[in-house]
């Protein structure tokens, strides 16, 4: 059982973010993400299951100059596998797929996932033809992976095990015309739909 | 065969209406309808197609795209809408634009039934998910369709569907290559 606190480890990933944009898969990589403060560079998903890697594809491939982390979970990710292979293709240097495997459902109950039942992620995102792939939790973390995550050329995929543990909610904002037009403000300094730059 | 690959005028104009709109990019799980387009797509420097393995990535990616600063289509057959229901939740709750460029199965002179379900659903099932549906009845109205969509769309955050039909781009049969 890996004993590695998600929020400690979300948090030392926020810190080094630099001017990174970061978007999160629905239930608590959103809460995680959240906890660590809000920012207009955060595109939470609250929904769209299965769609948080190819929303992450989608910005890193039309701003190849930042970096973009996808903070996401096992089932999530699992709803979406075909993306890796999407991504894998396009072969983004500037993103990143940290996917936070509790090898199960915790927002719905704790069922277990196909992840609790020898399901390898990295091992998926190595076949994909990812650039890197890393597999976290089980061992004692090497110093500075965190840093890497954001400078290792990608596409770099992570799976990170962590406990099936409940963990505090937090209420982002869901209205998701506001995500949207304040992401697009901050990065492009226009804002929604009629307003291009 | 389709007979439209031969004679792909329509197809030109399309792509130009991309070219027009600054569609660089072009998310889609092909159809026969689509080749052509998707040719000159990938022939051109300033495009990039981006091959799905299922259309609902492409819903998810176009989304991405915006919030990046860059447009992008999605095209596909009409099977693949149904692929797509839940996740174009994500461009409707956020009026994010999203255009959709479907070639349509199950309808005039189709000749397999298991594209008949899907195909017969489609407008209903994009227009339940909050999208306009735009229905170009000749090749000529395909092109200025879809500027039309593409003009509401990135100027109002809609998400909109441009279905050309089988009896424009022709309706697919098979003839039994060895006997079964």
């Amino acid at each position: 059982m890996s004993s590695v606190d998600r929020r400690e480890l979300i948090r030392s990933l926020m810190e080094c973010r630099g001017d990174g944009l970061v978007v999160t898969g629905l239930g608590s990589p959103t809460y995680d993400v959240g906890a660590c403060g809000d920012d207009d560079l955060n595109f939470y998903l609250w929904g769209a299951m299965g769609g948080s890697a190819m929303v992450g594809l989608g910005i890193a491939l039309a701003q190849p100059d930042r970096r973009v982390m996808v903070v996401t979970g096992d089932g999530e990710i699992l709803m979406g596998i075909g993306s890796l292979s999407v991504i894998a293709a396009q072969a983004p240097t500037n993103l990143t797929i940290v996917v936070l495997d509790n090898e199960g459902f915790g927002e719905t109950g704790e069922q277990t996932g196909l992840t609790g039942r020898g399901v390898d992620l990295a091992a998926i995102a190595d076949a994909s033809g990812f650039r890197a792939s890393f597999s976290y939790g089980e061992t004692q973390e090497p110093e500075g992976f965190v840093e890497r995550l954001w400078t290792t050329p990608g596409p770099v995929f992570a799976t990170v095990k962590v406990p099936m543990a409940p963990t505090p909610i937090t209420l982002v904002p869901r209205e998701g015309v506001y995500v949207h037009w304040r992401f697009r403000q901050a990065l492009l300094g226009t804002g929604t739909v009629g307003e291009e730059a | 065969m389709t007979a439209e690959v031969d004679s792909p005028s329509w197809a030109t104009d399309v792509f130009r209406v991309l070219k027009n709109q600054e569609i660089r990019q072009v998310a889609t799980v092909p159809d026969g309808g689509l080749s052509r387009i998707l040719t000159l797509c990938e022939q051109d420097p300033e495009t990039s197609v981006v091959t799905l393995t299922t259309e609902e990535e492409g819903v998810a990616l176009l989304c991405g795209s915006w919030l990046g600063g860059r447009r992008a289509v999605l095209m596909m057959q009409s099977s693949g809408v149904g692929n797509c229901i839940n996740m174009l939740s994500l461009p409707l709750n956020c009026r994010i634009p999203c255009l959709m460029f479907v070639t349509m199965r199950g309808e005039w002179g189709e000749f397999n039934p298991w594209q008949v379900p899907m195909g017969q659903a489609t407008p209903a099932v994009l227009e339940r998910m909050g999208a306009h549906v735009h229905r170009p009845r000749s090749a000529d109205e395909i092109a200025p369709t879809l500027a039309a969509a593409s003009h509401q769309v990135f100027n109002t955050g809609a998400s909109a569907a441009v279905l050309v039909g089988q009896h424009i781009v022709g309706s697919k049969s098979f003839v039994s290559q060895e006997a079964p």
